[in-house]
């Protein structure tokens, strides 16, 4: 079960056989037609079918359903405030894209200082565990607006007034330091029998680092990686809160003007559009790693 | 004990070396003296410091008190380059520990590439010529989890020459094979042994070490407690505690 745990010996299909593992994009699902038959099949239908339609006839029995339904499901406001919504989110993703290009490179940097050895690296290490402690321990919540607020009102000649730059700083640090843990963590699995042999060909303790123990943590990781990334797709939204016009600031605009809750259901969509993809293909690529992995055990 | 002249004196010494593990002490006061050439096979129960022994001399372990020599050299001071040191010695593991993401080829020419600064196409030579002679050269290709286990310590023997380095020392390589794959990885050491590379094994095959040894150590609770040439230690061991461990091995037929 564990992401990280070894390979399972002989499991796999035969070495030579020309079998694939199966491209599981919905995996769990998929897989349970595949084992259990025909019988079970339609079980699980009736019962899928029951669950969902009960709850679907649940809901529009509500005395307040119709209200409800206006507040939240308008047609009408969900194409008036969609085009602000959608320029909204097309700024949601901009920032996603720059935190994504921060995040990977901040937090492998604190993770490698956290895992050098030797008094000399004693600098090093203090100052990547004061980072990780401080920034995994402020609400995000909290260092967006300490930043975002906080910093231009400094007015310190130089630094960047702009809340989206300090937007991304905050979403920055706080994600680099949980992701440098993501890291240190696949650091740590590598065997310390591979560094040995590294540092034993006559690589410095930096280039073991770098050509022997990195790539393999790297791997090691790289689901719970991703697992991050759709999280912190989500989390861009808190940016909000510095009144940046993104996706949810637009639904927040129109429905003050309105006094209707439909854009925040575009807003929802859009996130959803891009999230359920993104987590769709995290485990598409969880399952096929693991695969490999168990198959190219001989 | 004197050899401090560089050329003349013995290869590697050691001398009263000290190592422990926290509280557990593993090494207590190790005095070893290895010429040129010689090929020394380290045998004793597990956990009698073998391994332990190897790591230190090839300044994997820092050791607590004494002294490892180099041609004379103390290689165990303050100040001195151990990335330097461990160019000079190579070392081969019980469970190959070549690395997984890279072919055998890359594998073996990570070391002269990235610590001796050699030019791919040069390293890759010596590494063909290498694998060629190991039996190997179509393998320069394949992935360490695509191999056997014999493949893997072969590939991991090459990759300690690719250095050429002045010793070379053996943790127990055929410890993980499966019995029918042991030979091929003997012969290689044996080939070794016959080019005059000097070598320090830590072994359990006890034919092995009669065949090829130079002069064989029996170790007890991190002390040398006997050395000499194969046919005295086996025919007429002079401790009790090797007398005791001979008869085991031989009880269970390893010898």
């Amino acid at each position: 079960m564990s992401l990280h745990g070894p390979p399972s010996r002989g499991t796999g299909p035969d070495t030579n056989g020309e079998q694939v593992p199966r491209r599981r994009l919905f995996a769990g699902v998929s897989e349970f037609f595949a084992e259990e038959g025909a019988k079970a099949g339609a079980v699980a239908v009736a019962s899928t079918i029951f669950f969902f339609g009960g709850a679907a006839v649940l809901i529009s029995r509500s005395a307040n359903w119709p209200s409800v339904r206006d507040q939240f499901f308008n047609p009408d406001d969900f194409s008036a405030s969609a085009p602000d919504v959608l320029e909204g989110f097309w700024l949601n993703i901009q920032l996603f894209f720059w935190a994504m290009l921060i995040i990977p490179v901040l937090a492998l940097a604190i993770a490698v200082m956290r895992s050098l050895r030797g008094p000399a690296f004693m600098p090093l290490r203090i100052l990547a565990v004061v980072y990780t402690d401080l920034f995994r321990g402020i609400p995000l919540y909290l260092l967006i607006v300490v930043l975002g607020f906080g910093v231009p009102a400094l007015q310190l000649g130089g630094l960047p007034t702009s809340a989206a730059f300090w937007g991304i700083a905050a979403l920055s640090l706080s994600y680099s330091a949980y992701t440098a843990e993501i890291y240190r963590s696949g650091i740590d699995a590598v065997p310390e029998s591979q560094r040995s042999s590294a540092r034993a060909i006559g690589l410095t303790q930096w280039q073991s680092m770098r050509f022997a123990v990195l790539p393999q943590a790297v791997r090691n990781v790289v689901p719970a990686l991703m697992n991050t990334v759709v999280s912190l797709q989500k989390d861009v939204a808190l940016i909000s809160i510095l009144g940046i016009r993104d996706a949810v600031r637009e639904a927040e605009i129109y429905k003050t003007r309105t006094f209707n809750y439909t854009s925040y259901i575009v807003a929802t969509l859009l996130f959803l559009a891009i999230s359920i993809p993104l987590t769709r293909f995290v485990d598409y690529y969880t399952a096929r790693d693991r695969a490999e992995r168990s198959q190219s055990q001989i | 004990m004197s050899g401090s002249e560089a050329h003349v004196g013995p290869k590697l010494e050691l001398d009263d070396v000290h190592k422990s593990y926290g509280d557990k002490r593993v090494l207590n006061g190790i005095d070893l003296s290895i010429a040129d050439q010689e090929v020394i096979c380290l045998i004793g129960p597990s956990g009698c410091g073998k391994s332990t022994l190897l790591r230190c001399v090839d300044l994997l372990d820092p050791i607590n008190g004494g002294e490892i020599r180099l041609d004379g050299e103390a290689i165990t001071a303050r100040g001195v380059d151990a990335n330097e040191v461990r160019r000079r010695i190579g070392i081969v593991f019980q469970s190959y520990n070549l690395f997984p993401h890279m072919s055998v080829l890359d594998n073996v020419t990570l070391g002269p590439r990235r610590a001796l600064g050699i030019e791919r196409a040069e390293a890759e030579a010596r590494a063909m010529e290498l694998l060629e002679r190991f039996g190997l050269a179509d393998k320069a290709n394949d992935y360490p989890n695509r191999m056997s286990g014999g493949q893997n310590q072969r590939a991991a023997i090459v990759r300690s020459l690719m250095g050429d380095p002045e010793i070379l020392l053996l943790d127990e390589v055929t410890s993980a094979l499966d019995p029918e794959l042991v030979g091929e990885v003997l012969s290689v050491i044996r080939d070794l042994a016959d080019r005059g590379l000097t070598m320090v094994l830590a072994t359990h095959e006890m034919g092995f070490a009669r065949d090829v040894a130079s002069r064989v150590c029996f170790l007890h609770e991190g002390r040398v407690l006997e050395a000499a040439p194969p046919a005295e230690l086996f025919g007429a061991p002079q401790h009790d505690r090797t007398k005791q461990f001979l008869a085991r091995v031989i009880e269970a037929g390893r010898l």
